[in-house]
């Protein structure tokens, strides 16, 4: 394989990883900061009980998360050095800014946090967690502004002189329709992994007869979440999808394997046969829907591959303007559909285990409540390939193209090396952190000792949270 | 000053501030197998870098992100030049970051022995690389007419960039033996303090021949000042570590620091990164920079927030300035509710703490 083969795999690999612990930590950190918030409000102890179960959860998550980011950070200088030459002035400033502004933010509030038990006011420790949640959700918000620059390029030119990007408009970088409508579609989905890590860890500890009266509470409030947040993700994506077909009509095409346009154009939920466009065995298809998502009008035109390549090959030069057909096809429709089974499943366990009821007694319950906590990452994962492999050949759409972007001087044998290296590294790391957040919330939620007491009274750091 | 070596200087300020805050946090990982000699000890050494490692590592995400977005064919040219290094260095700091949450989450002698072996290793691997590596830029690489590092592994490792290896690796020792001096009491405070000294007989030679060599290569005047103060610090810390005045024998190893930085950076400009290959092919601060435009924005967002990243940063070591002792970490693990042994009273790490 090529130079070029081996870091668009190893871009994906360590992305699509990164990507397990990031949404987690998001949606933790906020649901840690909520739940220390009801502890302060209400005094109940079983809210402090649960701030440090799901606390020290979100730490084994945080760990991985921090450490896997740096890789990111650093590999578009190793492996795509063209790319960084060419969009630097653009794209280094919401990294930069990243760092800056929500990086220190989250990791020195974190550590105040995790340490500060004994020596912050109950307040002012509150604050902390506020804040590196907040920096967290910033965070995401910068380098999701980086990537909808490369979706959707605004505020910037090709300068004539050195033949390289150049902001002409931060505003309007970071203002830009594509990260507005991003960033929320990928807060949504944070939130949904989140509900379906707290159903399971709840389903497990019900399933096994431990504090049933907290997990309960616990059980209904991570079905609650992820029936909210599947909801909003799908509203979220649906406005994204408009954004799609107007700046990015290959990729709209792509998701369909639309060959050519239509009005109103059908969506497939399923097809057999090829997607290249030459036969189509069978498909079970839902009349006008395509073109709804994508115009908002039921008879609206929705272009197709082969009629966007000629544009392109009009606008861009000859050439071949398509994604990998399959790829977006069924990546497609998995992140909508994981996504929608997972809120779906959360509407029926709502049901299921409403007010006045006896919780269920079929193990079959609990067993498909700890294994849904697969459905939100399958979803994301699914999304994030279709978007990337949604824009190919671009690395920036319509100004840089992949094969451009990659580094002249590494060698394939080096990115072997680092791929390699990443690729067992971080299967270690995957088990090692499943191993211990599993060992973690089997131990289940621990009595406070001194659960009537003020917060910060008597105290020393507790053991949950020191080194 | 134009904006591109106002850049340059921010650029040399996060570096500082970076080598400055992890260096004495890789110091502690680097004497972990020396300093502790039981896990209390261990805890208690983990445990005084552990509400801040991440928060200085940060400084490092934000050179990063600088270089990238200030000069961003430095950043290119620079990543995919010491490519292997650099990964080395991603291992070790993704080991390291996850060591310290994860070590003490089973209560097992085996797990926690494998997790100090990979903190020593990941401290000590990026403290040496990080010295190779910038020695190597201040003595240039071979860079062709685009900038592109025509090299490989081997050639970072000449004599000089093994020497600023081994200097960076010295001076962290010391300067987390200094920290460690200054951040606990007891027993480890004592021998913290002596074995900054020991490490001294080595830190002080490698860090005098480092700074003579890059001034004889590469110097320039105002730099001869900054090498010979930044070594004349380095003896007053030994000196104040002697008397016992750790406050001040820590500023020392981190003034030190500070003036390698500037020596270093000082010696480079206005290069970013010289070619040996051809001069003309070096990259500068003005062919590597970014547009005026963006290094206006860069330089307001950097006016207004760095400021309040000192400030809450700065608070953080304020709010956590008590020395540990070994009781703190007491085997049978902290006892909750009870006050702990030299609540009241207990010294406090400050500038001129004496013994």
């Amino acid at each position: 394989m090529s130079t070029l083969d081996l870091s668009r795999w190893q871009f994906g690999i360590t992305t699509v990883y990164h990507f397990i612990f990031v949404p987690l930590t998001i949606g933790l950190s906020l649901l840690v900061a909520c739940l220390q918030t009801a502890w302060l409000l209400r005094k109940d102890p079983a809210y402090l009980r649960l701030t440090k179960f799901f606390g020290k959860l979100f730490l084994i998550n945080f760990a991985v998360g921090v450490v896997t980011g740096i890789v990111q950070e650093f590999q578009f200088g190793m492996n795509w050095s063209a790319y960084s030459r060419f969009v630097g002035d653009v794209f280094g400033a919401p990294l930069a800014m990243e760092a800056l502004l929500a990086f220190f933010m989250e990791s020195t509030f974190l550590g105040l946090w995790i340490f500060g038990w004994d020596k912050l006011s109950p307040k002012l420790h509150l604050a902390t967690i506020w804040l590196a949640a907040i920096g967290t959700s910033l965070s995401a918000y910068f380098i999701l502004a980086a990537n909808a620059w490369m979706q959707h390029p605004v505020g910037y030119e090709v300068s004539p002189v050195t033949h390289r990007a150049q902001l002409t408009s931060i505003v309007a970088l970071l203002t830009n329709s594509t990260a507005l409508a991003a960033w929320p579609h990928v807060f949504f989905a944070s939130c949904l992994i989140t509900g379906g890590v707290v159903i399971a860890v709840a389903a497990w500890h019900l399933a096994h007869g431990s504090d049933l009266g907290l997990f309960r509470r616990v059980l209904r409030l991570g079905l609650s979440v992820t029936l909210a947040a599947a909801v909003a993700t799908a509203v979220t994506g649906d406005i994204q999808a408009r954004l799609m077909d107007s700046q990015q009509p290959m990729k709209m095409a792509a998701a369909e394997a639309l060959y050519n346009t239509e009005s109103p154009a059908s969506f497939s939920l399923f097809t057999i046969g090829s997607l290249n466009g030459s036969k189509e065995l069978w498909s079970v298809r839902v009349p006008y829907l395509l073109s709804l998502i994508a115009t908002l009008d039921p008879h609206g035109t929705v272009q197709g591959i082969n009629n966007v390549e000629q544009a392109y090959v009009k606008k861009y030069g000859p050439g071949d303007y398509k994604p990998i057909i399959p790829v977006t096809y069924w990546s497609f429709r998995l992140m909508i559909g994981f996504g929608l089974l997972a809120g779906l499943l959360a509407l029926i366990g709502l049901w299921l285990t409403r007010r006045r009821r006896d919780l269920p007694r079929s193990s079959w319950f609990y067993r498909a409540a700890v294994w849904a906590v697969v459905l939100p990452y399958l979803g994301t994962t699914s999304g994030w390939i279709f978007t990337e492999m949604g824009r190919q050949p671009w690395t920036v759409f319509g100004v840089l193209k992949t094969q451009q972007s990659v580094s002249p001087g590494v060698t394939p044998s080096s990115v072997i090396i680092s791929m390699t290296v990443f690729t067992l590294l971080y299967a270690a790391l995957a088990a090692i952190a499943g191993k211990l957040a599993i060992t973690h919330v089997k131990a289940g939620v621990p009595e406070e000792p001194d659960s009537g007491a003020a917060p910060g009274g008597s105290g020393r750091p507790l053991p949950v949270f020191t080194y | 000053m134009s904006l591109a070596t106002f850049w340059f200087a921010i650029i040399a300020i996060l570096w500082t501030g970076y080598f400055i805050l992890e260096g004495f946090d890789f110091g502690v990982g680097i004497l972990l197998p020396v300093l502790g000699r039981d896990n209390t000890d261990r805890r208690l050494m983990i445990n005084a870098i552990g509400p801040v490692w991440d928060g200085n590592e940060v400084w490092l995400l934000t050179a990063g992100g600088a270089t990238f977005a200030a000069f961003p064919l430095w950043y290119a040219s620079l990543f995919s030049g010491f490519y292997l290094a650099l990964l080395i260095i991603l291992v070790a700091l993704i080991i390291r970051g996850v060591c310290f949450e994860f070590r003490g989450k089973v209560d097992n002698p085996r797990w926690r022995a494998r997790w100090d072996a990979a903190i020593f290793a990941g401290s000590a691997l990026p403290a040496l690389l990080w010295g190779v590596a910038f020695a190597n830029i201040v003595r240039g690489v071979p860079l062709d007419s685009a900038h592109v590092y025509t090299g490989n592994l081997l050639t970072l490792l000449n004599w000089y960039g093994l020497l600023g290896g081994l200097t960076t690796l010295s001076l962290f020792a010391m300067h987390g033996a200094m920290f460690l001096a200054l951040k606990t009491d007891g027993e480890m405070r004592q021998r913290a303090r002596q074995l900054a000294i020991r490490i001294a007989a080595a830190a002080v030679p490698l860090a005098a021949a480092f700074l003579a060599a890059s001034q004889v290569g590469h110097g320039k005047p105002w730099t001869d000042v900054t090498a010979a103060l930044g070594a004349l610090a380095l003896l007053g810390g030994l000196a104040a570590a002697y008397r016992g005045r750790e406050g001040w024998a820590f500023l020392g190893t981190a003034i030190t620091l500070a003036l390698a930085v500037t020596t270093l950076f000082g010696d480079l400009y206005p290069r970013v990164l010289p070619s040996t290959t051809s001069a003309a092919y070096s990259l500068t601060v003005a062919n590597a920079s970014s547009s005026h435009y963006t290094l206006t924005v860069m330089t307001w967002v950097a006016l207004i927030f760095t400021p309040v990243v000192l400030v809450y940063q700065g608070w953080t070591y304020w709010v956590f300035s008590k020395r540990l002792t070994r009781a703190d970490f007491a085997e049978s693990g902290p006892v909750t509710g009870a006050a702990p042994a030299g609540e009241d009273g207990a010294p406090t790490a400050r500038i001129s703490g004496r013994p």
